[in-house]
C-alpha cells in the first residue's frame, strides 16, 4: 500500500495505491491517527488505484469516522472501483460514509 | 480437491492465498465482482486463522484446497492447532455502534457470512477445518 498526500486550502487528499488488507492497513491507520489531520476541514480519499479492501481496511475507516465527525472534519471517498464499492455496500457502509463518483464532487462537498 | 497450497502463518501470505484463489477462478470466467467477493471471504477466514487461530506463528501452516463441483465453488482451510478458531458465538455486529465507539475490527465474519452460501467450522482434537461454499451460477 502506497499513500500519496496532497494538501490544499484546508483539504488533505490521500491517494491510495494498492491493496488494503490485514497486512497493509496499518500504514493507513498510522496516517489517519495523526493529530494534525484534524486541522483539515476535509479529508478526501482517492480510491482510483485502490484495487482491494478487506475488513481490516474497512475497520481503519470505521474506527476513525466518529473522531473525524467530532472534530468537524468531512471524510469523503471518490474514484472508487466498482468491486471495492461493492464491499462497502455488502456491509451497508455506503450509507454511513460519504462516497461520491468524482474528485469534482468530493471537492464540492 | 486437486488445487492446493500450503502457507505459513504470517500476514504476508494473505496476498499469496488471494492470488491462488483468483488464479484458480480465472478459468470460470466470472465477473470481477464475484471473484472479488469470493477472494475477500477467503482472505477474511485465512486472516482470522493466521492472526487469532495461530497467533502469527510462522512455524504453523494452513493447508488450502479449492474446487468447483456442480457450479459450486468450495474451499477447505485446514490447520492443526489446539487453539481452534471457530466463531460459533457469532452475532451480526451493529456497525453504527462500531462507528460510535471507534471499533477497528469485528466485521470480517459479517462479510464472510453475507457473501458465502455456506460457512462451516469443525474441530476434532487439534485438527481444525473451515469450509466455505458459493454457487457460481
Amino acid at each position: 500500500m502506497k499513500i500519496t498526500q496532497q494538501a490544499t486550502d484546508n483539504t488533505l487528499t490521500l491517494s491510495l495505491d494498492g491493496e488494503l488488507d490485514a497486512s497493509s492497513s496499518v500504514v493507513l491507520d498510522t496516517e489517519l491517527s495523526k493529530a494534525e489531520i484534524l486541522n483539515n476541514q476535509k479529508v478526501l480519499i482517492d480510491c482510483r488505484q485502490l484495487n482491494y479492501i478487506s475488513s481490516a481496511g474497512l475497520g481503519v475507516f470505521i474506527s476513525h469516522l466518529q473522531r473525524f465527525q467530532d472534530a468537524g472534519v468531512k471524510l469523503v471517498f471518490f474514484n472508487m472501483q466498482e468491486k471495492v464499492h461493492n464491499v462497502f455496500e455488502i456491509l451497508g457502509l455506503d450509507s454511513l460514509m460519504t462516497i461520491v463518483p468524482s474528485e469534482a464532487e468530493a471537492t464540492a462537498i | 480437491m486437486e488445487h492446493a497450497i500450503r502457507i505459513s502463518c504470517t500476514r504476508r501470505n494473505l496476498k499469496v492465498v488471494r492470488d491462488f484463489v483468483s488464479d484458480f477462478l480465472l478459468r470460470y470466467h466470472l465477473t470481477d465482482l464475484l471473484v472479488n467477493q469470493i477472494v475477500l471471504a477467503v482472505d477474511e477466514v485465512v486472516a482470522n486463522l493466521i492472526i487469532h487461530g495461530n497467533s502469527e506463528d510462522e512455524s504453523q501452516f494452513l493447508d488450502v484446497r479449492v474446487d468447483v463441483v456442480n457450479q459450486e465453488f468450495g474451499i477447505e482451510i485446514e490447520d492443526t492447532n489446539l487453539t481452534s478458531y471457530s466463531p460459533t458465538s457469532y452475532h451480526e455486529p451493529d456497525l453504527q455502534e462500531y462507528v460510535r465507539i471507534g471499533k477497528k475490527g469485528g466485521v470480517g465474519m459479517m462479510l464472510v457470512n453475507r457473501i458465502m452460501d455456506r460457512v462451516e467450522f469443525t474441530t476434532h482434537g487439534s485438527h481444525n477445518l473451515c469450509r466455505l461454499y458459493k454457487k457460481l451460477r
